[in-house]
């Protein structure tokens, strides 16, 4: 199954004159997975449903392989899509409903049948074609939803927050379902989440979105280590964040309550500008072994099971640092003094 | 929240608070019923019989009955058909919050100005001086001279819809509402028109509702007095005018058919609103 | 006859489901013609009768037909007796379901089924048949109500009260259900507060706007009935109306549009007060 090249070009929406997604630009490769990442309200439902043609863009243009669809119909579009709430028609069974865009196609009842039992075995659930919704759970209903919406081969899958409604267990295992069925159909696929767990896991590449706008397009691995605004890079994971003054922007020289540190990311500004330290909890060692030290007491410490999480304040604020658990780890103690270390390359600054 | 179960002694004391209920509900609603039914098995003799029954057959009680369930039909369809209309219309028809609102009000007072005042406002629009028959004989129309009267079957028909319309309204548009839109967004994303849309998932999982909604509206119809007899005064054959006036006296010659006719009201009613509960409920599965 | 309420929940706003937007102007084409076409079967007969009231005295626009309908005799009476029998009806209908409904749904669960077929009873029962059985019932030993003019009144008013406890009883149930009253009142016992206390301070005051809905419902069917009052020979409102549409040329116009306007100020004030709270 191709997938067409999907491209948005300076796509824009407005209600009543407030704007819900601003210049969203954006071309997806065929066969590639990206997902919308935002918190609620950040445009990413309403770029979808444009791409699905249930809102049209106040301006811009959407293409899909080589197409020209801003304007099309959404029943024209021959686009898949899956709902959060995953909108099975309740009077159908389950194989009426995957074969219902078939049989709008007038597709002959033997073709039909042959791909609906082609799509169960699929998603795992030959034996429920004659089930109705109902008898389903939530992770069953959800696989049927995608189902449904593949039979039709549409050359772009959208799916809208699919695994919100679910309970955690189900929802780990639906996300790799769906990303081994997309990843034997070669299927384009856009997938809007608020999860970051979960479009980091799935994703070939993620936009993260804040109120309307795009704050940063890349690859899982790079919007995680190296974020482009301060928004990014306290969505997208936990994120410690110090107060600074710097000392030397270009040799990366800061002052952090009192300590020096050094760090690779250059800044432009004076000697003296305050700006903000960055550094991920993980890559923090509660000893002196790295090249910056900064001292603290130990507030508190969490045991989450396969990773210790121990709040330590320090001169300027607060760090959170994430260990990896060991059998042998003598836990730290609330009250203690205690060593914090990071080399240069782990922490960056923001203005 | 289970839990032990608390200790019989206070048997006594849990049904004190429903009791008043249970008796009131005794004294002015199963016990009237109770004698009528009683009375509707007792014979001339007193013994007990089922003869009464078998005298339904009379021919002025299978006018009356006949007449009756013919309105109730014809009421009940029109008036679900238009009251779906205006619901859809209201719900779906993009024609805004308050139009909406201001109707559903609208049908809650129409679906209670029924009897004296409906008819009375009839009468002054389709009587034989009514504003709408004098408009039609400034047009050179003589309205009863075709025929019509308002005093007749379908006179009463369209009096009755003025409460059998809003009261499908009510009914049926929490089932409207309980279309979700993903089933359209859904249905139309996989290729459907609008036409498709309807005649494949709403009709369908609507349809347990609006029959239901007609069968209410049947029984709702056939068991109305007021308004009939405001407007007819007793002089059409209708079921429960006919029991009306087996009350003031005895105009069948056989007090025990009154009873055996009451009963059957009751029966016909109980049976409608039964239908109506199980396909109210097997709705609210798909609607939930 | 069923009187129906106005559904006691708020009016959930209908999701607008953005259809492409020529598909949306065509449906609302066809929406506003089939509105207009009912809304003109609806208002034709209000607009006739008002008409009509206004043309008491020849030739010219008076409010004759409504001063005279104030001024006849058998109109205040006829009127202030529906009134009370309606207060009381209420009264009696709120004392008996608010302690049912507060005993089902706190105490005793599986009466629920019970109580609810019951309140359906007066669906089932029509107000024609209902009075048929009362008659048959008191008119006779051990208890005779029929005889006297007050005590078939009595007669009249608990045949009202049963006939609103279906409503009453769904504004009560909902609103029950909406204050959770099973937790409201746990917390209010292990504050140390008694039944009496609990009664007054938390229930009561969270029920206000669905007792006062079902109130002004009953309200509604009470003040112009005109089945069962007739049978039991009672003057109130409904016989008086049915009469005068007997007996009088014009005054029937301006009783219809005054009925009209009580039931309208009955309902739109359910409505006004069920609308949903700001504050939630």
């Amino acid at each position: 199954m191709s997938g067409g090249f999907l491209s948005l070009e300076g796509v824009r929406k407005e209600f009543n004159g407030a704007v819900a997604v601003d210049t969203f630009n954006l071309d997806v490769a065929p066969g590639e997975f990206v997902s919308f990442l935002g918190p609620s309200g950040c445009g990413k439902t309403t770029t979808l449903r444009m791409v699905a043609g249930f809102e049209q863009p106040s301006s811009g243009k959407i293409s899909l392989a080589g197409e020209d669809v801003t304007y099309t119909k959404p029943n024209e579009r021959n686009i898949g899509m899956v709902f959060q709430s995953y909108a099975l028609f309740p009077n159908m069974t389950v194989g009426d409903n995957i074969g219902f865009g078939l049989k709008v196609r007038k597709e002959e009842s033997a073709a039909r049948k042959e791909r609906v039992a082609e799509l169960l075995e699929l998603i795992h659930l030959p034996d429920k074609g004659s089930s109705y919704p109902y008898e389903l759970s939530g992770g069953q209903q959800q696989r049927v939803a995608l189902a449904r919406a593949l039979a039709i081969r549409p050359q772009l899958l959208l799916l809208d927050e699919p695994l919100s409604a679910l309970d955690a267990k189900i929802r780990d295992e639906l996300r790799n379902e769906i990303r081994r069925i997309q990843r034997q159909l070669n299927i384009t696929t856009i997938y809007v989440t608020h999860d970051q767990e979960e479009a980091l896991a799935l994703s070939d590449r993620i936009v993260v979105m804040s109120k309307g706008k795009m704050e940063q397009v890349g690859e899982p691995f790079e919007i995680y280590n190296n974020p482009a605004t301060g928004f990014v890079a306290s969505f997208v994971g936990q994120l410690n964040r110090l107060p600074a003054t710097v000392v030397d922007g270009a040799g990366g020289r800061l002052e952090v309550g009192g300590t020096a540190v050094r760090t690779t990311s250059t800044v432009e500004t004076a000697p003296g500008a305050q700006v903000s330290l960055m550094l991920r909890p993980e890559e923090l060692t509660l000893d002196e072994s790295e090249e910056n030290v900064i001292h603290g007491t130990v507030e508190s410490v969490t045991f989450l099971g396969s990773i210790v999480r121990v709040q330590i304040a320090v001169n300027g604020g607060r760090l959170t640092a994430d260990l990896f658990n060991e059998r042998l780890l003598k836990l730290p103690v609330a009250g203690d003094p205690i060593s914090v270390s990071f080399p240069a390359h782990a922490c960056w600054v923001m203005v | 929240m289970g839990g032990a179960r608390r200790p019989p002694r206070r048997l006594v004391g849990n049904w004190v608070g429903v009791v008043p209920f249970f008796v009131f509900a005794g004294l002015f609603l199963i016990g009237p019923t109770l004698i009528l039914a009683y009375r509707s098995l007792e014979g001339a003799d007193g013994s007990l019989t089922l003869d009464n029954y078998r005298a339904i057959t009379s021919p002025l009680v299978i006018q009356a009955y006949g007449a009756s369930i013919r309105l109730s039909l014809v009421t009940a369809l029109i008036g679900g058909l238009v009251g779906f209309g205006l619901a859809w219309a209201i719900s779906m028809g993009g024609l805004g919050k308050s139009i909406r609102s201001g109707t559903s009000t609208f049908s809650g007072v129409a679906s209670n100005f029924a009897g004296v005042p409906l008819a009375a406002a009839f009468i002054f629009t389709l009587g034989r001086i009514g504003a709408i028959t004098s408009l039609f004989e400034f047009l050179g129309v003589d309205l009863y001279a075709t025929g019509f009267s308002l005093y007749s079957f379908w006179g009463l028909t369209i009096v009755y819809l003025y409460f059998q319309i809003p009261l499908m309204v009510l009914v049926i548009l929490p089932a409207l509402d309980g279309l979700k839109r993903d089933w359209r967004e859904a249905a139309e994303n996989l290729g459907a028109t609008t036409g498709q849309y309807w005649r494949h998932i709403a009709f369908p999982v609507l349809l347990p509702s609006v029959l239901g909604t007609m069968i209410l509206l049947f029984g709702n119809a056939f068991g109305a007095h007021a308004t009939a007899y405001a407007l007819t005064g007793g002089s059409i054959p209708l079921a429960t005018l006919l029991i009306g006036q087996q009350i003031s006296g005895d105009v069948l010659n056989n007090p025990g058919l009154g009873y055996a006719i009451a009963m059957g009201m009751v029966f016909i009613m109980a049976g409608s609103i039964l239908i109506y509960s199980l396909l109210q409920r097997r709705s609210e599965r798909w609607l939930r | 006859m069923v009187a129906v309420t106005i559904s006691t929940a708020p009016i959930q706003a209908a999701a607008e489901a953005p259809a492409p937007v020529e598909l949306q102007k065509k449906n609302r084409l066809g929406a506003w013609i089939v509105f207009g076409l009912v809304a003109i079967y609806f208002l034709l007969p209000l607009a006739a009768t008002f008409w009509w009231s206004l043309r008491a005295l020849k030739d010219q626009y008076t409010l004759e037909a409504y001063r005279r309908l104030f001024a006849d005799s058998n109109f205040l009476p006829a009127f202030t007796q529906s009134l009370v029998n309606a207060a009381v009806a209420i009264l009696l209908s709120l004392l008996i379901i608010m302690p049912t409904a507060y005993w089902v749904t706190l105490r005793m669960p599986r009466l629920r089924p019970v109580i609810e077929f019951i309140t359906l009873l007066p669906f089932v029962i029509p107000g024609v048949v209902l009075v048929f059985g009362l008659i048959r019932l008191y008119s006779r030993p051990p208890l005779v109500l029929t005889h006297t003019y007050d005590s078939s009144r009595i007669l009249l008013v608990c045949a009202y009260a049963a006939l609103s406890f279906p409503y009453m009883y769904r504004a009560v149930d909902n609103g029950l259900r909406a204050m959770d009253v099973r937790s409201l009142t746990e917390a209010a016992q292990s504050l140390g507060a008694s039944w009496p206390t609990i009664l007054r301070r938390v229930i009561f005051p969270n029920l206000r706007v669905a007792l006062l809905s079902g109130a002004l419902l009953t309200f509604a069917i009470v003040i112009g009935e005109l089945t069962i009052a007739l049978f039991l020979a009672q003057k109130t409102f409904g016989p008086y109306m049915a009469e005068l549409t007997r007996s009088k040329v014009y005054e029937p116009s301006a009783m219809a549009i005054v009925a009209f306007a009580i039931t309208w100020a009955a309902m739109g004030m359910i409505a006004l007060i069920t609308r949903p709270r700001k504050e939630k």
